[in-house]
């Protein structure tokens, strides 16, 4: 078990790896200049020497082989760079924004299993009836709903019931819990309806799968309790694939939060991500993707640990 | 009795034919082909259905309730809310047939391919969808927008459509591959190498055909996942641009100043991606239900 969780994280270097040589070949190819756009925004004369200079100051005229080196050895030692649109390090501004952006993060997913769990159950149980037809029209719909117009659209409500508005500043959990949590509720239910979706999807499948099992037949034949049956027989086998489920979604939360974070006023990560793949500021996207790409490899490897706890059959070696 | 005997007895109903037999077995899918249906008409000629011209600035009726005139109200500049819906299908729909097919083609190629080289191509293959499988697809989309940029021509966004299909090509790939691995085993393709015909002529006339069920439903779930990004990227003006009618446009920008003074800015495009993406996929849904049930995609 051990040994191989050790193999594992010694994988990940290789992916990794590859993750950052792809991006950067990648963002070598675009076909704006970062400097031309940034000096030249409000269409300024500006020389040939400042261009160059800024050039210089950012690494760009090296070769492409020399900022390949540059950009491998910094992330070997955890330094990003500078972001080529404020000049300040990347670290810097990822760390300002990163505590918001896992908050709603974990309070979507905690809205998402909350609400999935039960009815996902429920549409297991009652399959074929109207209990279960509405349990999948509602999962259905939160496929297709974008989270950024749920999201207007709670601000709308918000506003025509409380006259709310979505705060400018972002206040810390630590400053002010309620504050906090009256904030970041929303975003984090526009994120959690499709969120939930997912997973009570998951749940009504995979437990109407373990209910036709020989043992919950045996267990019903002994005149269990069916709600004992359900708890302990059916729940505990069906939970591997809703944990993958929940698992890989949380993973990818970040991709909600991109448009999400715009509609809210939240400076987050996602609202980092898209001004800067606005702009252009390779340093920071290719930063970003591999946040994305790092947080996405270790969600995955905890989510294959945790099978290991949860199902005593599961033994790594 | 035989089969034969059967077919000629009297009385018999003769065999439906198999798109007739969806509808009837399919109750929701019929329903979310029927709204594709709609959105293709309204797609295809926004002209005759459409009251007023999409991208007419008339600031005599800025902001206007819904009414006879404007059933659906209308915008900031005038313009009427309905026209633009209908002609924001066009764009919605066009762009998400065309990336979803584009994306879905190159998968299924490379999938297929795969399957049949195994060996290191198969290992390249891999490696590549593996890695872009670790981010959402709204990441990739990005990725792609910022290096790309904005570009049109023929009337059509294709950077957009690449951001689009791009992530959409390692999913199908994946499933493509898996599905053509079982295929590759079946006693037919050695049949066929064993009678000498190309690898080409293999690939294309004995394993694509016979990967088409899951290919299909993919094909038509990632349409919605592209209205869906689509919509998103346009939003965040990354996408489509103004003046042009589309869906994430409209509630992009402007419409947000005027929550309280315009609540049907936001209202009836949402709407309309949600329906969308819902038709879509009820119809994916239902064309795996009955295509093969034991898929699992």
């Amino acid at each position: 078990m051990l040994t191989y969780a050790a193999n594992r994280i010694l994988m990940m270097i290789p992916t990794l790896l590859g993750v950052a040589v792809l991006v950067f070949f990648l963002l070598r190819i675009m076909p704006g200049d970062i400097v031309e756009l940034k000096l030249k925004a409000d269409g300024a004369a500006v020389s040939e020497e400042t261009l160059n200079a800024e050039r210089t100051r950012l690494g760009l005229n090296k070769p492409m082989a020399a900022q390949l080196v540059d950009w491998l050895t910094g992330l070997a030692t955890l330094n990003f760079g500078m972001s080529m649109w404020t000049g300040d390090p990347v670290s810097h501004e990822v760390a300002i924004r990163l505590e918001l952006s896992i908050e709603v993060a974990i309070l979507a997913a905690l809205i998402a299993v909350v609400i999935a769990l039960p009815l996902g159950t429920l549409a297991a149980l009652f399959k074929n009836t109207w209990v279960d037809y509405t349990i999948r029209v509602i999962a259905f719909a939160g496929l297709a709903t974008p989270s950024f117009w749920l999201g207007m659209l709670m601000i709308l409500t918000l506003l025509a019931l409380f006259e709310w508005a979505p705060p400018i500043t972002f206040t810390h959990f630590y400053e002010d819990p309620l504050a906090n949590l009256t904030q970041l509720i929303w975003p984090a239910l526009a994120i959690g309806y499709r969120y939930s979706a997912m997973v009570t999807r998951m749940t009504r499948s995979t437990l109407l799968e373990v209910l036709q099992e020989d043992y919950i037949r045996t267990a019903r034949s002994k005149g269990v309790y069916e709600w004992l049956i359900v708890v302990r027989h059916a729940m505990r086998n069906a939970l591997l694939p809703v944990v993958t489920v929940v698992g890989l979604e949380f993973a990818f939360l970040i991709g909600g939060l991109v448009v999400t974070e715009q509609v809210f006023n939240l400076n987050g990560i996602g609202k980092l991500f898209v001004e800067a793949s606005t702009r252009g500021d390779y340093t920071m996207v290719q930063a970003l993707v591999m946040l994305v790409a790092a947080f996405f490899i270790v969600v995955n490897f905890t989510v294959d640990m945790l099978y290991a706890v949860l199902d005593p059959r599961i033994r790594y070696r | 009795m035989s089969a034969v005997s059967l077919d000629a007895a009297p009385g018999r109903a003769r065999r439906r034919h198999p798109a007739l037999l969806f509808l009837k077995t399919q109750p929701l899918g019929t329903f979310g082909l029927a709204v594709i249906v709609l959105m293709t008409v309204a797609a295809l000629i926004p002209q005759i259905i459409a009251p007023y011209d999409p991208e007419t600035v008339d600031f005599a009726s800025m902001l206007t309730a819904p009414s006879l005139a404007h059933p659906l109200g209308t915008d900031a500049f005038g313009r009427d809310v309905l026209t633009r819906v209908i002609y924001g299908a066009r764009t919605a729909l066009g762009l998400g047939f065309l990336s979803s097919l584009i994306g879905s083609v190159i998968g299924a190629v490379l999938g297929v391919a795969a399957a049949y080289f195994r060996g290191t191509f198969d290992l390249v293959v891999q490696g590549i969808t593996d890695i872009f499988l670790s981010f959402p697809i709204i990441i990739l989309a990005l990725v792609v927008v910022s290096v790309l940029g904005k570009g049109e021509s023929l009337g059509i966004h294709w950077n957009l459509v690449a951001a689009i299909a791009v992530p959409i090509a390692p999913n199908v790939a994946r499933v493509v591959r898996a599905a053509a691995l079982a295929i590759r085993e079946m006693p037919y393709i050695d049949a066929a190498r064993a009678a000498g015909y190309s690898h080409r002529r293999i690939i294309f006339r004995h394993m694509l055909p016979n990967i088409m069920a899951p290919w299909l439903i993919m094909f038509t779930a990632f349409i919605a996942q592209a209205i869906l990004l689509e919509a998103s990227l346009s939003f965040l003006g990354l996408g489509i641009s103004e003046p042009t009618a589309s869906w994430g446009v409209m509630l992009s920008g402007h419409a947000a100043d005027f929550y309280s003074e315009a609540p049907w800015m936001i209202l009836f495009p949402g709407l309309a991606i949600s329906l969308a993406v819902f038709a879509f996929n009820l119809f994916g849904d239902s064309l795996r239900d009955w295509l093969d049930p034991r898929l699992k995609i």
